[in-house]
Formats: structure tokens, sequence, C-alpha cells
């Protein structure tokens, strides 16, 4: 018998390497089940899962709801326009609100980081980050790491390779901790802008031009864009970012001859990736992470079911 | 009524007295203060060996929240928590809503005050309307109204053309300007300290160098003017650094530092817990430091501590949309008296930055013992160890990161013109 | 007390069990026409690819096999934190009209074959569901019985019994003991 001893998933910086490879390899078992021609599982009946997302996502939410729903959770979304803090509510009022559905589970996205943190002191259920501010996105790392075992039979010892704005981005920061802690090595660039500050503090060598960090990587990440950032001028126009940090053909020669390409999604075409990259079934796992995504998430709900008895 | 204050180690700095001696206060002023007093017929006499007699400390940077946010806290109550806090006069910041930016909201706070008849409060008028930035306000009628100090609080005055011209007119009337240094371009969305603690939390920076700026550019208004400019609540190595250099070529600077500064960094945030939101943002482990070795060589006159009461909606939601701030005045003497244990300041220094300092800052005719100066006295217990309980606060702000946090040593009687404001000693273990 | 365990069935009489199984299967199916093994994880996967050697010996040709792991459909999984690793399920051949043999070490209470049978269901409409054990130890819960017995053997509630295999045990023996 294992278990995951946790109340709550809330980002990867607390987890364990036992844990992170727990979690891998029921994905791992539940990708199966997607193929099947009723592709359901009578595991989580009568268990209720709260997607409370607070900030608009389609496909990781999508994605939760899938999951829950082929693990024959019942599976509610609220989409929360304003916080807690808006309509005069404490988050405390918030979390006694969600109590009172009873649900089991919660999975959260919030433009905030933290605010999953508070509510799962405030709440008995278990709290999923499904994405918080700048912090975390747990599942979407899970997910990441997922793809790469799939596709290159391990993590450890590999270098991978994390480009764009990392001082925004909540993916990068969740894949720094796992990916570190399941031993590759990970470095990242991008413009100084787009850098947070001590960001090797987190173990990772970061690099501001994109040859740089991923000359003979196995692994090349590339982060979404938002491009409303253009405003807080974190960079001058989509053009010249695209002109410097868009993966391109010409780029593939420098990583390792074998060198996989992933992201997030979704994408911008030709400003982080250019499309006969994206679309290249040779080197580009973008699909593969979608499809791993759903598993991983069922992974999750499965493993946090049955409470913290 | 007549007091006779007994067997103290009595601490004035302004008359360079430290010495177990006896303190009588008649007719709401010091009448004497020497060894060996007789009491007179009818006096009151406390014992109180062991005990220190402190000229009643002063806090010139708080919130009293009234007018305009009586759930976070009003004169009335901001007023006991003082007295309970060991503080005789406190300052207010005018953000209040109206804010205190005409005479009839600073007569308004007197009369509340006066009310409340419990610590001397001073109000402090805004630089500008509404603590806009734009149109400067009466201060000339400001200070017939009452006010002790000029500052647009936490809406520094980013128009460097017209902080120059409120200091020049403020100094002209002997009115001190008080800064919060915020260059609110660097700090824009910002929610903590840069650095690696908020690359980790993923919560937006708050660069050391948008306060820095401001102590740079204020220090060169001043100069150039030949005016005067006290900072409030310095947080970073740079702002120690700008200000002992200032300080060194005789500009007329003076600047005040909270207790949270030198006693929590931005390592705290690690639970996102609100409670730890301030502004400026905590800051790092070196800033500390330079804060603590600001306060020993005298780079920093005082300590004010910034009391920002808040009411549960304010504080217990996302921390992006929390407010700002600590209430504070119930443990900032305590807090405080650790720089004392650990050595950085010895007891008259300690005192001075509480009680003396302010007061010269301010124009306060307050923070001495000497005879015939009003009778505000606060008796410290320099030992007692106690833990701090925010449900016991008399401010209606529980907001306090230093819940359950033990401390050594607490003000046990607070005496305001000759009369018993708050006693403590009653109910100490 | 005796604490000892033990040995009620050697590596021979395992054999034994499972070459009388495989003529019993093939006698009552007449033949092995649209039959098919479904061995339920982890020891029903081996007691599986045991009958399947011997079926296929017998009539000269390879009756499909199948893994199943119930896991999924077991009515306590959502119930605690606590789960069994999660082992993949593998049936490669349409199950429907198919007469399925489902293979499992020991028959107890009777919840992991009601699991595996929804289980079956998900994945297609067999024709029919048998089932073979190698040991029937009884205290049956649900209204469930077992097709082809290696062996009954009444058991207290308190004992354990264990099939412990070559192939993840290193030994065939089947094992009684007191429980812990």
């Amino acid at each position: 018998m294992m278990k995951l001893a946790k109340k709550d998933i809330l980002g990867i910086e607390e987890m364990t390497a036992d844990e992170i490879s727990l979690i891998l390899e029921t994905a791992e078992s539940f990708l199966e089940i997607s193929t099947r021609e009723i592709k359901k599982v009578p595991t989580l009946r009568g268990k209720s899962v709260i997607n409370l997302f607070y900030e608009a996502s389609t496909r990781t939410r999508t994605s939760f709801e899938i999951a829950g729903k082929r693990l024959s959770a019942d599976t509610i979304n609220i989409a929360a326009s304003t916080s807690s803090a808006v309509k005069g509510e404490t988050l405390l009022d918030t979390a006694r609100t969600l109590e009172a559905m009873n649900p089991d589970i919660i999975v959260l996205r919030h433009s905030v980081a933290g605010t999953p943190h508070m509510l799962a002191r405030m709440v008995k259920q278990s709290i999923i980050n499904a994405g918080d501010g700048a912090h975390e996105h747990p599942s979407q790392a899970l997910l990441d790491m997922m793809t790469i075992r799939e596709k290159k039979g391990r993590i450890a010892g590999l270098k991978v390779a994390i480009v764009g704005d990392i001082l925004h981005s909540r993916v990068a920061r969740s894949n720094i901790y796992g990916l570190s802690r399941m031993g590759a090595r990970v470095v990242v660039a991008g413009p100084a802008t787009m850098m947070p500050r001590g960001i090797e503090r987190m173990g990772v060598e970061a690099f501001t031009t994109i040859e740089d960090a991923i000359a003979g990587a196995d692994v090349v990440m590339m982060l979404r864009i938002q491009l409303e950032r253009q405003k807080q001028n974190i960079f001058p126009s989509l053009r010249e970012y695209s002109h410097h940090y868009c993966l391109s053909r010409r780029h593939m020669k420098l990583t390792a001859p074998d060198a996989i390409v992933m992201h997030p999604g979704p994408i911008n075409r030709g400003v982080e990736i250019s499309p006969d990259i994206a679309d290249d079934p040779a080197c580009s796992v973008i699909l593969d992470q979608v499809n791993h995504g759903v598993a991983v998430r069922m992974a999750m709900l499965y493993l946090l079911s049955g409470g913290n008895e | 009524m007549k007091l006779l204050l007994k067997g103290a180690r009595v601490i004035d700095p302004a008359q360079n007295l430290d010495a177990l001696m006896d303190v009588l206060v008649e007719g709401g002023k010091i009448a004497a203060c020497k060894p060996g007093i007789k009491a007179p017929a009818g006096a009151k006499v406390l014992e109180l060996s062991g005990m220190l007699v402190t000229p009643g400390l002063i806090d010139m940077h708080t919130h009293l929240r009234e007018p305009g946010y009586e759930y976070r806290e009003t004169i009335a109550s901001g007023s006991a928590a003082a007295v309970a806090g060991g503080f005789t006069s406190i300052a207010c910041m005018p953000n209040t809503l109206p804010v205190n930016d005409n005479r009839s909201v600073t007569e308004f706070i007197l009369r509340k005050a006066a009310e409340a008849n419990l610590a001397n409060i001073y109000p402090i008028g805004a630089i500008s309307m509404g603590s806009e930035g734009k149109q400067m306000t009466e201060f000339w009628d400001l200070r017939e109204a009452g006010i002790a100090a000029l500052s647009d609080d936490g809406n520094p005055v980013m128009d460097a053309a017209l902080m120059r011209r409120a200091m020049e007119y403020a100094y002209s009337l002997e009115l001190p300007v008080i800064q919060h240094c915020e260059d609110k371009n660097l700090s824009a969305g910002g929610l903590m300290n840069e650095g690696y603690q908020a690359t980790v939390l993923g919560l937006p920076g708050i660069p050391a160098i948008a306060e820095e700026v401001m102590v740079a550019r204020d220090i060169l208004i001043a100069e150039y003017t030949g005016t005067r400019i006290h900072f409030a609540h310095v947080s970073t190595t740079g702002s120690v650094r700008l200000i002992r250099a200032a300080k060194k070529r005789r500009l007329k600077v003076t600047a005040e530092t909270a207790p949270h500064y030198f006693t929590l960094t931005d390592e705290s945030l690690r639970n996102y817990d609100t409670n730890y939101k301030v502004s400026p943002p905590l800051r790092g482990d070196a800033d500390v430091s330079a804060i603590k070795e600001g306060l020993a060589d005298g780079t920093l006159d005082a300590i004010a501590c910034d009391h920002a009461p808040h009411g549960r909606t304010d504080k217990e939601v996302e921390f992006e949309y929390a407010a700002c701030g600590i209430s504070g005045l119930e443990t900032s003497l305590g807090l405080s008296l650790s720089l004392v244990q650990e050595g950085i300041l010895p007891w008259p220094e300690l005192i001075a930055k509480m009680s003396c300092n302010p007061a010269r800052i301010l124009n306060l005719p307050k923070g001495t013992l000497a005879k015939g100066a009003d009778a505000d006295i606060t008796v410290i217990h320099p030992d007692l160890a106690w833990s701090v309980d925010v449900a016991a606060f008399h401010s209606l702000g529980k907001n306090s990161p230093f819940s359950g946090r033990k401390l050594k040593g607490r003000a046990v009687l607070t005496i305001v013109g000759g009369d018993i404001k708050y006693d403590g000693r009653a109910s100490q273990p | 007390m005796n604490n000892r365990p033990k040995i009620v069935m050697d590596s021979e009489g395992i054999e034994r069990c499972l070459t009388r199984i495989a003529y019993e299967i093939l006698e009552k199916n007449k033949g092995m026409d649209n039959l098919a093994l479904v061995g339920i994880r982890t020891g029903g996967i081996y007691l599986a690819l045991r009958l399947q050697k011997r079926i296929s010996a017998i009539e000269n040709k390879k009756i499909p096999m199948g893994i199943l792991d119930v896991t999924l459909y077991r009515d306590d999984v959502a119930k605690t934190s606590k789960k069994a690793p999660l082992g993949k399920t593998d049936i490669p051949f349409d199950l429907t009209d198919k007469k399925v043999i489902l293979v499992d070490d020991v028959l107890f209470t009777g919840r992991t074959i009601r699991a595996a049978m929804d289980a079956l269901i998900d994945f297609g409409r067999p024709k029919m569901i048998q089932l073979a054990v190698l040991i029937d130890r009884g205290h049956r819960e649900l209204p469930i019985r077992a097709d082809y017995v290696g062996k009954n053997l009444p058991s207290s509630l308190w004992e354990a019994v264990s099939v412990n295999l070559l192939e993840k045990n290193g030994k065939d023996e089947v094992v009684i003991e007191e429980g812990s």
C-alpha cells in the first residue's frame, strides 16, 4: 500500500521525488483509460469536485473536468469573476460557502499567488492548486515531467532549457522545482526584464540569449508570452521579442540531436515557436502534453481522494 | 492631585539623567525629580523599585482611521491602545475619509481626542488636497487648527516640484514635512520586497530603490532649499546610507523606522500571511542589520510603529487585495526593548528615540521630566515576560504578525498630564 | 497458539490443480472456441499465464489472455487515502461475445470478483463470465461462487492465506498463518 501523505497539492516545491514519482506512475496507468471505448471508471463515484476558477482558463479547467468525469466524480465548474475582496467578503466567508456545498476536492485557479494556500488552511477539503499567480502550476509541471519521462525514458541527467517570461511564469517555477528534484539540470533564458531576482538561488543557471540556454539541451520548454505585459515595458514589441526568442529550425542544430520541444499552450505561433517546429512530430510533443494532462489530473484527484485520515 | 513615584530608575535623555530617584507630580506638571523626595500631604505614593520611569513615550506615526473608517479604529480606541502601549502622545496621519486636508477635519480630530481624554493627539495635515499630489493644502490654516506636521503619508508626493514648494512653504511656518518614500512608478503592482523570496512566492516585487530614489530626491531638495525633511519608516540599507551621508553634511534631515523593520524579514511571508504585508515591505536580512546600525549610530532618530489597524475584511482576503499595515501601538515598546536586550542601544538611547527625539522633530513641548514640564510619564517594567494576545488589544485592529510572540518588558503605568491613564500593574502575573 | 505458517499446498499440488482446471474449462466449454482468459492483478496474472500455456498445449492453438487491474473498481478505493499500486490493464482483444474465464488466486469475500466483472463489462459485452480460482477460502460477502476451484480451504477470518508463486515470490506454495 502507498499513500500520498498530503491533504492538498499546492505546489511542487513541497513535494518529494517519491511523491512526484508516485503521481507520474499512477498517471501512466491512467493513460489507458482514455483509450477505452467507455472512457470512464467508477472510482470516484459519489465524490464531488469543484473547479473554482477565478481566472479564465479553458485548457486547465477542461482538463480537470475531463479527469474528474473519467473517474465518475461529479464535477461542478464555478467561474468566479470577482475575488472575495471585491465582494466585501473575507476568504473565510468564501471558504465557509464552499464547505457548505460539501465537495471532496476543490480545484482552485487564482490570479493572486498564495490564495490556494490560504484557502487550504481554512477548509477541511483537499485543495488542488490549478495555478496561482506567478507562483506554481503543479499539474502542468507534472504533465510536463510525465511527457519527458515518456519521450526520454528518464528525467535524471537531462538538460532542460526553459525560455521566455520567467518572471511571470508559474509553469517555470513548478518545473524548476520538479525537474531539479528529479535530477535534471535546468537552465532558464529570457531578456533581463523577464528574469526574476535571485532565480539562481532556485538552483538554475540563467542566460539572456536562447542560444546559450538551449546548447546541448535534451528538452526545450518555451513559455507563453502574455501580450499585455508589453504595457509594463518588459519587452518593446512582439516583433523584436520573436526575432530574438522564437524557437525556430536554426536553433535545433544547437540542441541535443533528439531534443524535444514543449509548450504549456496556447501557443502564439511565430512568437514563441515557429510553426514548422511546433508542428514537427519529430520534435514537438505539445499534443502529448495535452493528452498527459488528463491522466496526471486523474492521478492527482485519485490520490487525494479518501481524505486525510 | 499629587503623585510621588518612588524608587525607580529614572531615565530622561533630554536632561542626560539616568539614576535611581523619585519624581513628584503636582498640578499636572513635574514638580521635582531628585532622590529622596518626602511625600507631601495628600500625595498618592507609587512604589516603583525595579521599574523604569521615563518621559512619556511618543509615537509620531500612527493611523487612527477616524473620520471615515471607524470599523478599523476610532480616536477613542486608538487612544486607549496608545496608553496601553505606554504612549502619552501620538501623531496621526491624515489618510482618513475625508482626508485631513482642511481645518474642519483637524478640529474634528482634536475634539474627539479631547473627548477620549487619554493620550495627547497631534494631527498631521495633508500636503496636498485629498493627498492627490496636485494642489497644496492651506498649511497656515491647518497649523492654526492644530496640526503638528505635514505628510501625504502613503500617497507620497511624486511631483518633485510640488515637494519643493511644500518644503519651502512649510519651513517658513516651522511645520515639519514627513515623507513616506516610495516612487510609485517603481513600486507599481508590487506586493512585497523584490528579491529571492518574492521570486519563490511568485509575488510581484517592490524594489528597495523605490524607497531610495525618493529619499535621495528629497535630500537633494532639502539641501537646495535649505529646508528640513523627515523620512517615515525607513526600511532599506540604501536609505540608511543616504540619510547617514546627508546628516554627515549637516543637512536638516531626520528619520524614523518601525519595529517590524528591525524584527522581521521578507522570509516571514512564506505562508502568505497578510499580517506581514506592510508598506514599505519587509526587507532582507542585510536591511535588518542596516536598520539596527542606523539606530545605533543615530542615523535613525526615532522609532514609530506606523500603527495601521485594519478590519478582517481588509486583511483576510487574497494577498494582492489585502491592506498593508500592522496594529502596532501595543507591541511597539515590547519589540523595541529587544534592541536594549541585544545590546544594540543603551537604555537612554532607546528612550530618546521613543520620546525626546520625536518631540524635537515635531516641535512638541514634550519628552522630558524636567521640572515644570507636562507630567507625561511612562513606567516600564523591563523584565516582565508576556506574550502578545491580539484579542486583548485595546485597538480595534487585531492585525498583528506578532500574535503569540513572547516579549520581555512593557509599560505598566502611563501617566498623561499628571493623571494615570493606564495602569497595567494589577493585570500582570 | 501456533503462529508458524502452515503449507497447505506445495508446488506439485498447484501444478496438478492447474492441469485439472485446464481440462475442466475445456470440458465445460466444449473446446476453446470463443474462450479467453483474464487474470486479475497480481496473483491471477501468473495463474492465467500458466493456464494459457496448458490450454494452448492441449488444443494446439493459443488462447487469448488479458490482464485486469480492478483497483479503480473496488468499492473501498475512494474511502481511504491508502492506495494499492495501480497496475496497467491490458485486454488486447475484443470481449464482445467471448466466454471469459476470470482467473484469481484466492476467492474470499467476493468483492474483488465483483469489481472485476464490472470492469470487464466496461470493456465490452462478454457472452459469459466464468471464474477460476486456485483457493476458495470461504467467507463470502456477495453472492458469488467459482466455476473452477483448485482447493477448498476452510479458514478462520483471522487467518491469512497467501498463494506464493515462482514468478513473483520465488517458489510455489500456498500458506496459511495466523493473521497479525
